[in-house]
């Protein structure tokens, strides 16, 4: 009893003298330091699509803004978020409350984007994202603090839906993961297919998680005599249908083609050529698109895991370098200041850089620019290691995006 | 663990219940370092992230509850736990509820939750109970991933803090600090003096042998149902409160996965102990939080981690602390 006490009032007593302790000090700031944190899946499934390569064409960004040699310091740092909402709002809390990192980039899964979005406003930093597809970002939730670059589903739909008919695909099947993300790809997606004269001849719903055997949906698809097979899905259960679909050879021939409308070009390479050919999906970047994209592609060197650049992580390059040169433009110091003005100032000036060539940030943070349809070549059509896509058709930046007025976006209504 | 005998004598329960809010005189020294660490550390460490250690103490305190005094395996906590954050981030984000209602709210749901699965689950046994746990806490999650309030894959964001009892605006980390460290020492205490209860003793004798306790003239499913229940129900409240601090409710938590973590965290912390859940789930976080730096490597040193704590500590940190002191944490 004594003891416990005595500890008790021990412990009472040592906590006024704590109290006197100053708050943990944020680190000195440095007026012309910019700190930029890259936040993204490091150990997961998005790691070769965003990962250390996010980070590489970041440092990849600084070097090319020239900002350094004003005298400007500029920081990269980087974290993973492991997927997970809690720990993408912590690194970020600390990295912003201690660490006084002005500029967070990329940030793949779309509950983790959304909820840094909300932080990253309450704090006024700016958040440049690059890796996550929720068109809600620059809709419902859209924030005067971020920049939305690369993709989001809406175009992807769009793209994919109706450049695709316009290329010669007007029947469409769906093979669509049953819940809100899947119904709504498969929504979007189909309005798209009607609108520019084409059909949907149905749909097939497939429990999620947990489907693994996609043969009876994608016979069915293939019964339906559709001749474009949507896939309203997204990682495993994606690469799970093009596999299968490869083993019954359904798109082999040519009169039927499968469409992916969430796959990227590393999911491409990690399934092969063998079992991708013939897949038609929809990029903003490719590393092969254009002697600029070729010519960036070379200045950022070997990236881990001998890959070539995603377009995630040519968004973080041409995110990064917006960025810098708008920094530059108004002074370090004020666009440190204030999150809201940086990304201001970001919307008010045009984009060019290699990756993406020209373009413009609308006010809801919507970034502007084309959309490519490709279609996965065969291994003979490939003519080396990373030669995988053929180009289908584009649609131009002003018809990608949602229109402006659709989103519902408080920015643009007031 | 070392009591084969059925503690049911109240000898031995006045001994426990001599001590200061029955702690004996280790545990009260425990106490009262873990009270001056949650007094102390804000001053020198993150708020955000020491309330989140807090919320998973208190969830692998409630966890342990079962496995640890009732000797229940359950696999399906992350229900519980999921849930409790969902339903304190609509009713504090829609219904616009005061944070301590939004969390009673969560706290509800969560024991709501635990009685028809509890119910369930308790008329089996070992593996049987676990996987009923899990099977339902799937059921569970799947509800969350279609209905319609929870956002599905986005879950529910910008849940506002909002002002304790609509005075005390909570926006401050270091204010809401101080509510998550008085709900979790509030929950950690009720866990404590359950588990020093009368009931508690009767939980330990099922825990031992069922079939003798029953013979005494336990109802034993009742006790087993009753103490699924609060486990639940505190499941529910730490899930609600760490739904307040994030200002999110996400599929992450009603994850099986998040069933797993918190077994993980009572292990490595050590089963059957007071201080174990707390110290396992502070050593699960750290290293959630701070390997978030080093990128890829972070699953790695998971990994060895665990195995080293599994291979080296098999009683978990705070068993293998009190075994050498030769005490009880």
């Amino acid at each position: 009893m004594t003891m416990n006490r005595r500890t008790l009032l021990g412990a009472a007593a040592a906590l006024p003298a704590l109290g006197g302790l100053p708050f943990r000090s944020a680190r000195a700031q440095a007026a012309n330091t910019i700190r930029i944190g890259v936040l993204n899946d490091q150990s997961g499934t998005y790691r070769d699509l965003s990962g250390p390569g996010s980070t590489q064409a970041v440092e990849l960004a600084v070097k090319e803004s020239g900002i350094t040699q004003r005298g400007v310091t500029v920081e990269v740092v980087q974290a993973d978020h492991q997927n997970r909402p809690d720990v993408g709002s912590t690194v970020v809390r600390q990295w912003i409350d201690r660490d006084g990192i002005d500029v967070v980039v990329d940030v793949p899964t779309s509950s983790v984007a959304l909820a840094v979005n909300t932080l990253v406003r309450e704090k006024n930093k700016v958040f440049l994202n690059s890796g996550a597809a929720t068109s809600d970002l620059t809709g419902a939730q859209c924030s005067p603090n971020t920049v939305h670059w690369t993709y989001d589903t809406y175009m992807l739909a769009n793209s994919t839906g109706g450049a695709m008919v316009r290329a010669g695909g007007k029947s469409w099947f769906f093979i669509t993961a049953d819940y809100a993300f899947g119904h709504a790809l498969e929504r979007d997606t189909g309005n798209f297919v009607k609108a520019q004269g084409g059909e949907v001849l149905g749909a097939v719903r497939t429990p999620f998680p947990g489907t693994t055997d996609f043969s009876s949906y994608l016979q069915q698809a293939q019964r339906s005599r559709a001749q474009v097979i949507g896939l309203a899905n997204a990682g495993g259960d994606t690469i799970n249908s093009i596999k299968q679909a490869a083993e019954f050879r359904i798109t082999r021939g040519g009169r039927v083609k499968l469409a992916g409308l969430l796959v990227f070009i590393t999911d491409v390479n990690s399934l092969g050529l063998e079992v991708a050919q013939g897949l038609v999906l929809s990029e903003t970047f490719y590393w092969d698109l254009n002697d600029k994209t070729r010519a960036f592609t070379q200045r950022l060197g070997a990236m881990p895991g001998n890959i070539k650049p995603s377009m995630v992580q040519a968004g973080c390059y041409g995110s990064v370098l917006h960025y810098l040169k708008a920094a530059g433009d108004m002074g370090v110091a004020a666009a440190k200041a204030s999150g809201v003005e940086a990304v201001n100032r970001m919307k008010a000036m045009p984009t060019s850089d290699d990756a993406f060539g020209d373009g413009t940030i609308r006010a809801d943070g919507r970034k502007i620019h084309p959309c490519y349809l490709f279609e996965v070549k065969a291994p003979s059509e490939s003519r080396g290691a990373w030669d995988y896509y053929k180009l289908l058709g584009t649609t131009a930046g002003d018809q990608a995006f949602r229109p402006v007025a659709d989103g519902g976006c408080a920015l643009v209504r007031s | 663990m070392a009591d084969t005998t059925i503690d049911l004598g109240t000898t031995a329960a006045k001994h426990e219940e001599a001590g200061f809010l029955g702690f004996t005189r280790a545990q009260a020294l425990a106490f009262g370092v873990l009270v001056a660490f949650v007094f102390i550390s804000p001053f020198f460490l993150y708020p955000v992230f020491l309330m989140k250690i807090l919320c998973f103490a208190l969830f692998a305190c409630a966890f342990n509850l079962l496995i640890g005094y009732v000797g229940l395996l359950s696999f399906g906590h992350a229900a519980f736990f999921g849930m409790g954050g969902y339903i304190t981030a609509h009713t504090a984000k829609v219904w616009g509820l005061t944070p301590e209602l939004a969390i009673l709210a969560g706290g509800v749901v969560g024991s709501v939750l635990g009685l028809g699965i509890g119910w369930l689950a308790i008329r089996r046994s070992g593996i049987y109970f676990a996987m009923i746990t899990l099977a339902m806490a799937q059921m569970v999650y799947f509800f969350c991933l279609q209905a319609p309030f929870t956002g599905g894959e986005d879950g529910i964001q910008q849940v506002p803090r909002g002002s304790l009892f609509g005075m005390v605006p909570l926006d401050r980390d270091f204010t809401l600090y101080w509510v998550v460290a008085f709900v979790f020492l509030a929950g950690f205490l009720l866990v404590h003096r359950v588990v020093h209860s009368p009931f508690g003793q009767v939980m330990k004798a099922v825990r031992e042998n069922e079939p003798r306790a029953t013979s005494l003239g336990y109802r034993t499913d009742d006790y087993k149902l009753m103490a699924f229940v609060l486990s639940a129900a505190l499941s529910g409240v730490a899930g609600g409160t760490k739904a307040l601090v994030f200002g999110i409710a996400t599929l992450v938590d009603v994850n099986w996965t998040m069933s797993g973590e918190v077994v993980l965290m009572t292990l490595v912390g050590g089963l059957g102990t007071v201080f174990g859940p707390v110290v396992g789930a502070a050593v699960i976080v750290t290293m959630q939080n701070y390997l978030a730096e080093f990128g890829a490597w972070v699953t790695v040193i998971q990994g060895v981690i665990f195995v080293a704590c599994v291979l080296a500590f098999r009683r978990g940190v705070v068993g293998e602390i009190g075994n050498l002191l030769k005490v009880k944490l």
